[in-house]
Formats: structure tokens, sequence, C-alpha cells
């Protein structure tokens, strides 16, 4: 277990408040499906992660097309969702994104009321860690899930360490539960 | 500081207590009668003075904190759990802990500065006279616009910088103290201070460079200076090699002075990392560049430098040791960094040279810099034929120590950028050294991976081995600092700033801590030279820029010219000449819009804030000092954008774009306060990649005071830039459309539709005459 929540870069460690242990993938589709409105940001890097789908923009393009899951992506990153033909996903760069997260009177992309869960994926380790540091300590009424597969001590939830395949596996399971297959 | 308000000098003065000769009593500063200009409102501002700007600004940028440690361990009460809204055992909160840390930061970089510019400033009164008239840049009055806009002195000579120094010391110590246990509390309070440490940061700088430039011969602000070699390539490594790495010039200059005396320039070489490296040039273009301060390790693990000597800051304070493996002895020059060396200041100079040579010391320390050239030179000279034979590790012996790794991921996890080092070391033990290769223009040469390595492998030298042959061919020209932008220059271009047709000013400055490799720098140059912007330079910025070369094999510095004007590339030099960036945006105020500049600090920044469309980039930022830097442009008004690991300065200082009621400024034409829409949206901003960075920049230029044309201009390249990374138009086109006439002619169409989405409304954005200052306006309606 200890080996699960080793941080993804070396002096990256948790403060006295560290993420829970996602134990299995059921777990997150779970919260997802019970959130009130539910936030999926995905970042640059996401066109570099290898996915069942081919990339992780391929996968978070399933995402957007569900009816719980709002899919907003960061960086420059909207333009590959744009060039795949996917014109439904939000942008902001990430500093705006979590700058709102942590306002209780945004009303969101759509302007129907704030985010009470918000998954991230996809970022260089050390800018994701910042990013839920200070929704850790400023967004009080906002849950975070990591779903990078290095342990992210900053979430409220965040996977332990695992293999690409593994979690490769745990991502098509979390999507397969949302669309109800 | 303690202020003089009255200096008497009498000759000789006969009293009941006797005759005094030559009696000189000074009490409180006496402004120069000299000085047409009236004193502004806040000549030597205190911590306090400028509260209420920086609290106008702060209430518009608002920090986002993000947090890099949640505790507090500063006194013997902690360490304190400040997660969430806990406190600490004095009371404070996290958000007050994070912009503590910032203001220390900016302590820390400012007093750094401060300390550089003092320690010239005393050895070139000592060597020059506090006499020497400050000529700093051609055809230009304003020669310390920091300076005077801070203090509202109008320095003449090496004495007056003395008095800009005195003040700044006063209240640096004043600042720390505010960060004492149980002092300040307050977030926005500690932000506020963390401004002044930048804005005397900023006048510490300019007293750094102009002292230099007065004394030592550096270029006086000519576009056309000097071409220097720049890289490994540009060292001939077959002379004597000296090594100077570091911020202060001074112990170079002696060498330089010595190679001279002695004409050896032709036999040894000499070669700088950092700002040293700059400023080398400046004093005498033979001195090569070597590169930024990242490539520290990089270099001394080629073996190259024969003797390395270092000064002050950035320095790897495990030089010592890896110059020991090299078998390169080091001279430190500075009481700042003494690196445990005995010091020999004093000592017969042949007989330090006979010690280092004979490799009785790994070292000396020289703290006089007139003492240093000599023993350099000679030392070099003499060891030279001596690690003739030195070897660095071969390929067959990287390889071979490649097939003990444990695959840990050690490296990985402690890179900076996770670069896949683990993958290259399999590939290294297979023979192949190309990802090992790969590595190396990514690579920022920090060595964690090899700290973390449980079997201690060399991994920079590693990447140094796959990618030796690239390295060797590295030789790139670069024009020399040039130092401060000349009054005639401000008068040819304000205008076209300040009204945004020349669409913006992009500072590329600071540390080269990149995401991605020191291309990106280049990246972001010739992106806004191509568009007409000006680009200026400094640092190790100016350095990274030069190291792409075009189809036809150019770099930068040769497809652009060094002149202070659209699509102009200008390398102001070393960090300390930063403040003449600074300096170019409030002669802009000054010289062309003839704002009153002496001790007008407020004023000058709301003008700059709301008509001069510059935006400083530190894409690599790293230090402390690009902390203090960046704080003195945010007193200003001016954005600045980093790189990612730019978050780690704790927090961004941004706008909200959509809330009307924070972007309400007056007219000062009218009184009337005014909606002028989200201009400039940010004054802080980490971005995730270059491309994002690309389009803020762009959209960060837009300022209230530009005349349709301009806007026109600037939309058009935020909007252009937005398209091609972002693969549409922007979603936020209503808040920067003020009229029609915004609207850049050739995508009229396809804007106006996103208008009509967007709801907007023609002239609910005003185009007034805008200032955020009250007193300012001119007449009430």
């Amino acid at each position: 277990m200890a080996a699960k929540t080793i941080p993804g870069q070396t002096a990256e460690i948790a403060g006295p408040k560290k993420a829970f242990l996602i134990q299995k993938p059921e777990v997150v589709a779970a919260m997802i499906k019970r959130a009130k409105r539910a936030l999926l940001v995905v970042g640059s890097k996401a066109v570099n992660i290898r996915s069942r789908d081919g990339d992780l923009v391929d996968t978070a393009m399933r995402l957007a097309r569900l009816q719980n899951t709002t899919v907003a992506a960061t960086g420059h990153l909207v333009g590959e969702f744009r060039r795949r033909d996917d014109e439904e996903v939000y942008t902001m760069p990430l500093m705006n994104l979590g700058d709102r997260l942590r306002d209780p009177e945004w009303e969101g992309f759509d302007g129907k009321g704030a985010y009470n869960l918000a998954l991230f994926v996809g970022f260089p380790y050390y800018l994701e860690w910042l990013v839920l540091s200070g929704l850790k300590s400023f967004a009080p009424n906002l849950t975070t899930i990591s779903l990078e597969r290095v342990y992210q001590p900053n979430a409220s939830w965040s996977f332990g360490n695992m293999t690409k395949e593994e979690w490769e596996e745990v991502i098509e399971k979390i999507v397969s539960i949302l669309e109800g297959k | 500081m303690a202020k003089r308000d009255l200096r008497l000098k009498i000759d000789e003065l006969s009293s009941t207590l006797g005759t005094f000769k030559g009696l000189e009593i000074e009490v409180g500063r006496i402004f120069e009668e000299d000085w047409e200009e009236p004193l502004g409102p806040t000549p030597f501002p205190n911590v306090g003075t400028l509260r209420s700007w920086d609290l106008k600004l702060l209430n518009r940028y608002k920090p986002f904190y993000m947090p890099f440690c949640d505790l507090c361990c500063l006194c013997t009460f902690g360490k304190c759990d400040l997660t969430g809204d806990k406190r600490g055992a004095c009371g404070i909160t996290m958000a007050g802990q994070q912009s503590r840390i910032v203001l220390l930061a900016c302590c820390i970089g400012a007093s750094t500065h401060t300390a550089h510019a003092r320690h010239m400033l005393d050895h070139l009164i000592e060597e020059y006279g506090r006499d020497v008239p400050l000529e700093v840049a051609l055809n230009t009055n304003v020669e310390a616009p920091n300076i005077r806009l801070v203090c509202g002195i109008r320095p003449k000579t090496l004495r007056d910088l003395e008095d800009a120094l005195d003040y700044v010391e006063t209240q640096l110590v004043q600042l720390v103290a505010s960060a004492h246990t149980g002092q300040e509390g307050d977030n926005i309070d500690f932000e506020s201070k963390a401004f002044h440490a930048g804005m005397l940061d900023h006048v510490a700088m300019e007293v750094a460079d102009i002292e230099q430039i007065a004394t030592l011969g550096m270029p006086k602000g000519v576009p056309d200076a000097p071409i220097t070699q720049l890289g490994f390539g540009s060292i001939d490594a077959t002379k004597p090699v000296i090594m100077c790495i570091g911020h202060n010039v001074l112990p170079s200059v002696d060498i330089i002075d010595y190679l001279m005396d002695h004409d050896l320039f032709g036999e040894v070489e000499i070669g700088g990392l950092c700002c040293t490296a700059h400023d080398n040039s400046r004093y005498d273009r033979r001195a090569k560049i070597i590169g930024p301060i990242s490539w520290q390790l990089r270099f001394i693990r080629s073996g190259i430098p024969d003797v390395i000597v270092v000064d002050e800051q950035c320095l790897r304070t495990d030089v010592l040791m890896e110059a020991e493996q090299i078998g390169a002895p080091v001279i430190a020059t500075s009481e700042k960094s003494c690196m445990g060396l005995t010091d020999r200041t004093d000592d017969d100079p042949d007989s330090i040279v006979e010690d280092l040579v004979e490799g009785r010391v790994p070292g000396v320390l020289i703290i006089s810099p007139r003492n240093v050239g000599e023993v350099t030179v000679k030392t070099a000279m003499k060891i030279a034929p001596r690690r003739a034979g030195f070897k660095t590790m071969t390929r067959k012996a990287v390889s071979k120590l490649a097939e003990k790794c444990r695959n840990c991921m050690e490296c990985v996890r402690a890179c900076p950028n996770n670069l896949p080092i683990m993958d290259a070391v399999h590939a290294v033990a297979q023979g192949d050294f190309e990802p090992l290769a790969a590595l190396y223009p990514l690579c920022v040469g920090c060595g964690r991976c090899e700290s973390a390595c449980p079997l201690g492998f060399p991994i920079i030298t590693f990447i140094n081995k796959g990618a030796e042959k690239r390295i060797m061919e590295e030789k790139y020209p670069i024009r020399v600092g040039r130092g401060a932008i000349q009054d005639v220059e401000i008068r040819e271009v304000g205008r076209a700033i300040v009204f945004g047709e020349i669409p913006g000013i992009v500072a590329l400055v600071g540390c080269a801590n990149y995401p991605a490799g020191g291309s990106d720098v280049a990246k972001i140059a010739e992106e806004f030279l191509k568009r007409r912007f000006i680009v200026v330079t400094s640092g190790c910025s100016a350095m990274n820029l030069a190291m792409t070369r075009d189809e036809e094999g150019l770099n930068l510095y040769e497809k652009y010219s060094g002149n202070f004007d659209a699509g102009g590339l200008v390398n102001v030099g070393s960090c300390v000449a930063n403040s003449h960036i600074t300096g170019a945006a409030i002669k802009i105020a000054n010289i062309f819009a003839k704002r009153p500049l002496r001790a007008n600090y407020e004023e000058i920044a709301d003008y700059i804030h709301n008509r001069v469309g510059a935006v400083g980039v530190a894409w690599g930022a790293m230090s402390q000092k690009a902390a203090s830097i960046a704080a003195g442009c945010w007193r200003l008004g001016v954005p600045v954008v980093v790189g990612p690991h730019g978050a780690k300065y704790r927090r961004n200082l941004l706008g909200r774009k959509e809330r009307e009621e924070d972007w309400m400024v007056y007219d000062a034409r009218t009184g009337n306060e005014v909606y002028i829409g989200p201009v400039p949206e940010h004054l802080f901003y980490a971005a995730e990649t270059v491309e994002e960075a690309l389009v803020m920049i762009a959209k960060l230029s837009m300022r209230p005071n530009d005349t349709s044309k301009g806007r026109a201009v600037k939309l058009s390249h935020y909007i252009d830039l937005h398209q091609r990374h972002y693969g549409g138009m922007p979603d936020d086109l209503h808040l920067y459309v003020r009229r029609e006439v915004d609207i850049p002619f050739t995508m009229k169409d396809e804007i106006m539709r996103e208008l009509e989405k967007a709801g907007w409304v023609e002239d609910k954005i005003s185009m007034p005459d805008p200032t955020m200052i009250e007193r300012l306006i001119r007449r009430r309606t």
C-alpha cells in the first residue's frame, strides 16, 4: 500500500491532509454519478497519454458525450478536440479554472451552478499538484479526484501508482460504467 | 531612510567652544535646486506610502494561492498545519503564509541585486572616485528613470547612487522585519510589501547596471552592439580555458584586463555562464558566452575549463566538488559565496598559483576583484598542459555502467520535467545513444536525477556523451547587451506604442528552468518579432533565444535588428539590465507623454498600466531574483507571464474578466467611472503550454487607451494566434471590441457573428482617458 502513495515526483510529498486512495474504478464512477455537478479537467499532456480509445483526448470525448459530466480542456488542448470534430468540450486556462473552482459564486461553464466534483487528468505532475493544493485549502465545498496513474496527494481522492496497462484498464472501466455498458 | 534636509559646510568657525575647520553638517536631504522638475508626491516612499495604489491593483488582480507546503516552520511553536481554514500558533492563515513567503522571496531577490550593486559601487568608487559622471546611454537625458521615479533624485555621478542604495537597503530591512512572527498577517498587505520589494529591486538593478556602464566602457544603449559568440563550440579548447560563473563582472574585468595588458587574449580563452558572461562580453566582446546558468554542471563535466572563477548568485553550491572531479581549481571571489575556501586575497599571487597548480588546495578565496586576474590567468596557463590528458567518460564506459540500472525510476521521479531518463539509460545499455541525445535540449541541467540514483550514475555526463557531437557544434552569434533604451528611441516609438499601433513590447527575461527546453523562448520571440512587436530580452533568455537557427542557418540575432522599434530584438544585457526594460516603460510616460517623473510613482504606474502594452515573459523563471523582478513589474501595472514551473511561486494574480465591476476606471476628462473591459486581464499568470502563453501574451498587450486602429491590430494578433492554437475564435471577443471600428477589417464578418452570439452592444466598453487615480481627474461633469 505504501508504494501506491509515493508521490509521482520525489519531493512533492503530502501535507498533513492527503488524498484518500481510490481502490476500485467503481468508486470513481459512483462519485461521478452521485455528483450534483461534475467537471472533468483535461490537461495538455492528454494527447501524449495512451488509452484504450487511442489517447486520453479520445477518452475524454467519450465522457463529454455523457449527460452528467462537463469536460474542460486546459492549455491549448481544445485545438486537439476541435481537430477531432468535438465542439462540445469547454476550454479555460488551468489557472483561470482553478481560480473559479474555488469561488462558490461561479456558476460553471453553462451558468447552471457551481461544480461540486472536479476530476483532473493529463497534466505535468507538479502543476496538477499545485492547483490541487490551492483547491484543497481554498475550495472547501469541492471534492477533487486525480485520475493520473501516479498518486497526487493534494486531491481529495487519488489513484495509487500503477502501470500503464493497469491504468488504461481502470480508465476504460470507469467510462464503461458511466456509459452504462 | 534617515532624511537629510540641510547640508551646511563651513570652512572655518570660531566659537566659544573653539575653532573648527572644514566643518560639514548634513541634516536631511537637499533636493537639487537646478532640476526644474518639481518634486512629486512620493520621494523615497516608505513601506506603506504606495499601499493605496497596490490595493487598487490587488483588488482587480486577486491572488489565487497554490500552497507549495501546507506547513509553517518558521518559529518554534511550529510546525503548524495551515491547511484549509486552520491557523498557526501565531494566528496566521494559509493565505497569509503563502504571501509571506512571496514577500520573503522578493526580499531575497531584491537584496541580492542590492548587495551586488553595493559591492560594485564601493569598488568602483575606490577605483574611479565618486565624481565619475553617469553617462549611460547616447542621446539620453533621463539616465536613471527608476531612480528618478522612486527616489526623486537625479543621479549625476557615482556619489549620487549611494543615496539610492542607502534608501533601498533601509527599506529592505523594514520589509524583512514585517515577515517576523507576529508582525504582518494580512495576505493582501504582504502582497503590497512584495510589490514594494520589487520596486526597490528595479532601483537597485538600475544602480548596478548604470554604474558598470559608466565606468567600464560597456555599450551605451547602442542598437548595433557588437556581436560575440555563444555556445560550447565557441570555446577553443586547445587553449587554456577560464570559465567565469555568476553575475558580478568585477573579477572577470580584472582577468580581461590582465589578458589585454599582457597581450594574452589570443592565447587564453575566457568564457562565462549566466550574467557574468553577458557583462564580460559587454566589457570586451572577445569574451565568450558559454550558455545559461543551467549549463554549469554540463560544462564542468565536459572537462573543458582549466580554471573556474565564481562570483555570486545562481552558482551551484557544489561547484568545488565538481571542479575537483575534472582537476580544475576554483577561485571564489565573493564574501557571499566563500565555499569553505581559505582567504588568500593578500597573498603573493605566484604562491597562490603554485598551490593551485600543484593541487595543494582545490581552490582559493580572493575577495578583492583586482587581485583575481593575475592568479587566474597564470593558473590557467600553467595547469592547462597538465590537464591536457584529461578524458571524460568514454561511451563504452557509459554503456557498461548503464547495464547495472535497477529500473527504480528514481531518476524520472526526481526530474523536474519527468523526462524519460530511465528509458534512455536502458537504450544506452544496448549501445543506442540517441534517446540520451534527445534529452539534451530538454534537460534543465539540475542534476537531481544523479542525486536520486541509488547507484550514483552521473546522468548529466551520460547525456553529454549522448549529445557530444551536437554540443561541440553549438556556436551562435549573439548581440551583446546594449544597456538602456535611448531617449530618442522612446520619442520615435512612444506614440505608436501608447496608441497601440505597435502592438506591444514583449520582454523575454529570466532563468532557464524551462518545461520543454530553451527553444520555446526562441519560438515566443520569433512569433512576436514577425508580428512587429518590440521584443526585449536579458539574462538566460537572451542566450536561449540565440540557439535556434532557421532553414537558412540564421538565428534571431542575425535576422532582427537591435533597434527599440517594431520588429526589433533588443538584448539589454544581464539580470540587472532588466531595469532598462521597466525604465523604457517609465520613459514612455515621461518623454512621450510628458508626465512628471520625479517621485511620481503612482501616476507613472497608472499611465503604464492603462497605456503601455508591455508584457513580461519569464518562461523559465526559477530564482528569487526573478520573483522580485516580476514584482517590480506588477507594481508598475505590467503583466507577467511565466511558464508552468512559475506556478511554484505560490500564487497567480488573476483578473476575472466577467466581473464588470472589476474593470472600472475614471475618465480623466469627465471624472465619470466607466467600464473598459478586462485589459490587461491578468497581472501574474502561469501558462501550462507555450501555445497558451502565445495567445495570452497577445491578449495581455491590450490596454484601455488603445485607439481603434491599435485595438484592431492587437485583436488581429490575438484572434489569429487563438485560431491557430485553439482551433477556433475566442469566446470573449465581446469584452475587447469596443466599437465596430475596433474590428480587424479582414475578419469583420466572422467577428460580427461571434459578437452577435454574445449579445455585444457597441459603446458599452468605453474609450476614456483612463486613470485609476482620482486626483488625476482633470474636470468633473
